[in-house]
């Protein structure tokens, strides 16, 4: 079969082998078990930087293709559905993303107890991206903690009600796919270049496709799935499910909603606008009253996913660069301190930040992890999150009305209540009064948990000392998007 | 119209000919052979009855009238025959071990032989293009049901499940008769090619009355809400093997030759009006059906009410009225004998051992039977429709060939079903919850099926994981229906 012949099928395979090899090891085998699993992750992670280097080649002869590495095989010819496959600089990166923090995830989870076997084989199942909902359900009822039946409820439940709204969406995007007479299609592609769906139709679809990916992306007033379910989730879950699967929400809203109707985009924009800069606002007040320390990460995301697509509402090349930059960023910034808490949880068992304290010297690489990521999320440069969000405010202040520069000057405080609550957190949990003698006794980060967040924070400084290098791949699928937009806008 | 009785006639039916020397065969074997070998009767059964749905697979499709036009086959009730047929041979391997019992192994043949006729009977509506010829399909597949609901003799319960079936299948029939009888007073005609073009600009009040009596007569059949009453009483106390006949066999037959009978003989006069009255239905039945489901403990309670919902989603493909529609019912069918067999399978299994059928029973049945809890896990997904699984491809099809009819009301019809299909998941997600996430002290203990019981469950997994990926069986049932998509053209 050709389709064999293309990278991209092996980003599901690898996984789906590596849990087939889960399969045949032995329960209780936690050596094989971890072998397979780091085997899985690596050769995942090799795949990867053998993708960006493929990328980066065609792109330095002058491949200046949409999506490239397209393969294309007929699935289901009575609908013309098919099966295609095909990579822009934003899927590359982010492919990168999950390659890194599925690696940090297997070694996060090392010690994983009960059913150490069944956890690996869910984890992967995730990680295909192809199927996420079952794995999230059973990997946090199972693995979880807290209030755990009721968040794998809720998470699974809201986000099959945002593919609802998406699934209609897409059903209306298909049956307006193309001109009349012509087959209908469900290739983005072709349908953007069709541009064949009528703008009352448009004002339909767009908020049902948006809010459907908002959904995923924790877009207020549908983010309460978040907080519950990453506080409740497993480490290495939280990890992958924070750090690479939300951001598909975000590519989705571009992808899909804002690139096959534009019209309705630069129309409804204003709506979904208002949403995620109150996102932004709201995400990082609630951060600052939480005292779990999952919760306050959570909630942070919430704010800074809500900046991911309130940048990519900015409709401009320089805001968008910036969305895809700070989806990197939040990605691996967020999986570094799931990790961390994860790992901090497993010592004290407590992550109520008023039961800890004085951190820094039982556990020093911990704690210089907790800071270093703490700074990346506030903004820091020469780490990563100060490329994004500064690239962000930037494109977003290049709109001179007055609705958008408001806006954009809300965001922008959300920097200064990011640094109150990453402050107050450092402040209490690694340099306060130590809480607990007991907590006197324990031992800083093993080897594989070492392994697991230094390459995490190795990626942010990556980021945050070379954008140029990310930007150079991600910039050039702006320019269609951007294209189609302002084409729209004399139409309005 | 030829009306002299030309036997090679009979040759056009060789599906039903064939089933009848199957029937023949279980006969004569359980009647004449020695004792000893009586307790082969249940495999010789399903062995004769998977042979010749084989051999239906195989042999070219024979297309053609038979009786004056009372009887048709095309490629479409050809294939919709096929389905059942395998459907039936799944039923009968899980029932092997159940018949084998006790109580029931004296009558062991009794079983195979009324199952057979019914399916017999529902071959006859499924080809019947006269109205006589129908309820005559229609009682053969209804009165053995009785026979087979009542098989328990010692439990109470089976005998009334017995009294509510044959109760409510006398007065649906009678209701039915009534309908027909005012339709044949206004058209003089049985045939439902005949009352199409005699209806066409009557508007007399008395034929609306008459459609709704025939809706309400077959509304029985398929459980759909209002007419669903008598549906979880007999499905709980029937045995379980019956159950699931009961649940995706009739059911399939029914909607099939419900949609040929709106279609054919109402479609071009009275589409508008079977269209409002059956959109009405849908929405009640699915819903109700759904917050019904909710509270449901008793497992076969609980999939009776979820298999009312599901016939709701099986009429969006009548209602579609459209090729695309009618092949996604057919296909909605065979996904749904596959995940609601897997599900019976699994409860079938459990309660011969143990006799346990409430949700809370299968409490921890993760940790004694993980292979049994994954299968019913599937078929949970499956029928809540979650992708990868077959599920979601039923779905999502019977909602694009409904949408494919392009009005604003199917859309409507079409996000209702969404919204309901997220409740449908949170009463799926219980059973799940329950065999993976709760724990109880008395937990069913480790089962050991027999073997005719785990290919059954093996070939369900399979069908569930697998018949959404081929996309061949779908193109091999819309080819089906395409060549009959004429039947289509006529309506306004």
């Amino acid at each position: 079969m050709e389709i064999f012949n293309n990278i991209l099928i092996y980003f599901v395979i690898v996984p789906l082998l590596t849990l087939g090899g889960l399969a045949l090891c032995h329960n209780r085998g936690i050596k094989a078990i971890r072998t397979v699993a780091v085997v899985g992750a690596s050769v995942l992670m090799v795949l990867a930087v053998w993708l960006v280097s493929i990328f980066l080649q065609a792109r330095g002869a002058g491949d200046t293709s949409e999506m490239i590495l397209r393969s294309d095989v007929l699935w289901y010819a009575p609908l013309n559905i098919h099966l295609a496959l095909g990579v822009d600089g934003i899927s590359v990166v982010m492919i990168l993303l999950s390659a890194f923090i599925v690696f940090a995830g297997v070694f996060a989870s090392w010690k994983m107890n009960p059913l150490p076997k069944q956890f690996f084989m869910w984890f992967f199942l995730l990680s295909t991206g192809v199927v996420a909902l079952i794995p999230m359900y059973l990997l946090i009822g199972v693995w979880g903690s807290g209030n755990k039946n009721y968040s794998a409820m809720k998470l699974t439940l809201m986000l099959m009600g945002g593919s609802a709204f998406l699934m209609l969406g897409l059903i209306g995007i298909y049956f307006h796919s193309a001109p009349e007479g012509q087959p209908l299609t469900m290739n983005i592609l072709d349908i953007a270049h069709n541009d064949a769906i009528p703008h009352g139709w448009q004002n339909v679809l767009f908020p049902l496709t948006f809010v459907g990916f908002g959904v995923l992306g924790a877009m207020f007033p549908f983010h309460t799935w978040s907080p519950d379910g990453h506080a409740s989730a497993p480490t290495a879950v939280s990890m992958l499910h924070a750090g690479v699967l939300m951001k598909l929400g975000g590519y989705g809203c571009f992808r899909i909603a804002i690139y096959l109707m534009p019209y309705a985009a630069n129309e409804l924009a204003w709506i979904f606008l208002l949403l995620t800069g109150f996102s932004i606002v709201y995400g990082a007040l609630s951060a600052c009253v939480q005292t779990d320390l999952k919760y306050i990460n959570a909630y942070s995301s919430v704010s800074h996913c809500g900046m991911v697509l309130f940048a990519i509402l900015m409709f401009n090349t320089t805001a968008m660069t910036g969305a895809v930059l700070q989806m990197l960023s939040h990605g691996l910034m967020t999986a570094l301190f799931f990790a961390l808490i994860g790992m901090i949880y497993g010592r004290t068992h407590t992550r109520d930040i008023r039961d800890m304290g004085g951190m820094m010297h039982i556990m020093p690489y911990l704690g210089v992890g907790y800071v270093i990521a703490g700074l990346a999320s506030l903004g820091l440069p020469g780490l990563s999150g100060f490329a994004a969000e500064m690239t962000i405010f930037f494109g977003s202040f290049q709109h001179t009305d007055m609705f958008h520069r408001v806006l954009t000057i809300m965001a922008t405080t959300s920097i200064v209540v990011t640094a109150v609550y990453i402050l107050r957190v450092v402040a209490k949990l690694l340099f306060g009064e130590v809480q607990d003698e007991h907590h006197r006794t324990l031992t800083d980060a093993s080897w594989e948990e070492r392994l697991s967040t230094a390459t995490l924070i190795l990626a942010v400084a990556a980021i945050g000392c070379f954008p140029n290098f990310f930007i150079n791949i991600i910039s050039s699928s702006f320019e269609p998007v951007v294209k189609a937009l302002q084409a729209a806008l004399p139409m309005l | 119209m030829n009306f002299n009785l030309d036997y090679s006639q009979i040759l056009l039916m060789p599906q039903e000919i064939g089933l009848l020397v199957v029937f023949v065969l279980v006969f004569l074997y359980d009647t004449f052979m020695p004792e000893r070998s009586k307790r082969y009767t249940a495999l010789f059964s399903v062995i004769m009855m998977a042979l010749y749905t084989i051999y239906c697979f195989c042999m070219p499709i024979v297309t053609g009238e038979a009786f004056g036009g009372m009887f048709e086959s095309n490629t479409a009730t050809w294939v919709t025959k096929n389905i059942l047929n395998v459907g039936v041979v799944l039923v009968l391997l899980q029932a092997v071990k159940w018949t084998d019992s006790d109580f029931v192994s004296v009558r062991r043949g009794e079983f195979y032989e009324l199952t057979l006729l019914t399916l017999f009977g529902m071959f006859l509506m499924v080809s019947a293009r006269h109205f006589l010829l129908f309820v005559i399909g229609l009682e053969t597949a209804s009165l053995p049901i009785a026979a087979l609901a009542a098989f328990e003799k010692r439990h109470y319960e089976s005998h009334e499940a017995a009294a509510k079936y044959i109760f409510t299948a006398i007065f649906s029939s009678a209701i039915f008769l009534l309908g027909i009888s005012f339709v044949y007073g206004l058209s003089g005609s049985l045939y439902f090619k005949d009352i199409a073009t005699a209806i066409i600009g009557n508007h007399s009040a008395l034929l609306i009355a008459a459609l709704a009596f025939v809706i309400a007569g077959v509304g029985f059949k398929l459980s759909l809400v209002p007419f669903h009453l008598w549906t979880a009483d007999v499905y709980q106390g029937s045995p379980t093997a019956v159950t699931s006949y009961l649940s995706v066999i009739s059911k399939g037959a029914a909607a099939f030759s419900f949609l040929v009978i709106l279609v054919q003989a109402f479609g071009a006069a009275y589409s508008q009006v079977w269209e409002w009255m059956l959109y009405a239905l849908i929405v009640l039945t699915i819903t109700l059906g759904n917050l019904f489901a909710i509270r449901q403990r008793n497992l076969k309670r609980f999939l009776a009410f979820s298999s009312i919902s599901q016939a709701g989603y099986i009429m969006l493909g009548v209602i579609a009225v459209n090729v695309m529609g009618m092949t996604s019912m057919i296909y909605y069918v065979l996904v749904y004998i596959f995940s609601n067999l897997a599900a019976f399978g699994v409860i079938a299994a459990i309660e011969r051992q143990t006799g346990r059928v409430t949700m809370d029973d299968y409490n921890g049945l993760f940790k004694t039977n993980p292979w049994l809890a994954f299968t019913m896990m599937l078929a949970m997904f499956s029928l809540g429709g979650i992708p990868p699984f077959a599920g979601f491809f039923s779905k999502f099809f019977i909602f694009v060939g409904a949408c494919h009819q392009g009005s604003i009301a199917i859309y409507v019809l079409v996000l209702i079903a969404l919204v309901n299909t997220i409740i449908s998941l949170y009463y799926y997600l219980l059973v799940v919850k329950a065999m993976f996430l709760r724990q109880d002290d008395c937990v069913i203990p480790t089962i050991k099926s027999h073997w005719t019981e785990r290919l059954g469950l093996i070939l369900c997994v399979l069908g569930v994981i697998f018949i959404g990926l081929i996309s061949c069986i779908y193109a091999y049932i819309n080819g089906s229906v395409d060549a009959i998509g004429a039947m289509f053209s006529a309506i306004q």
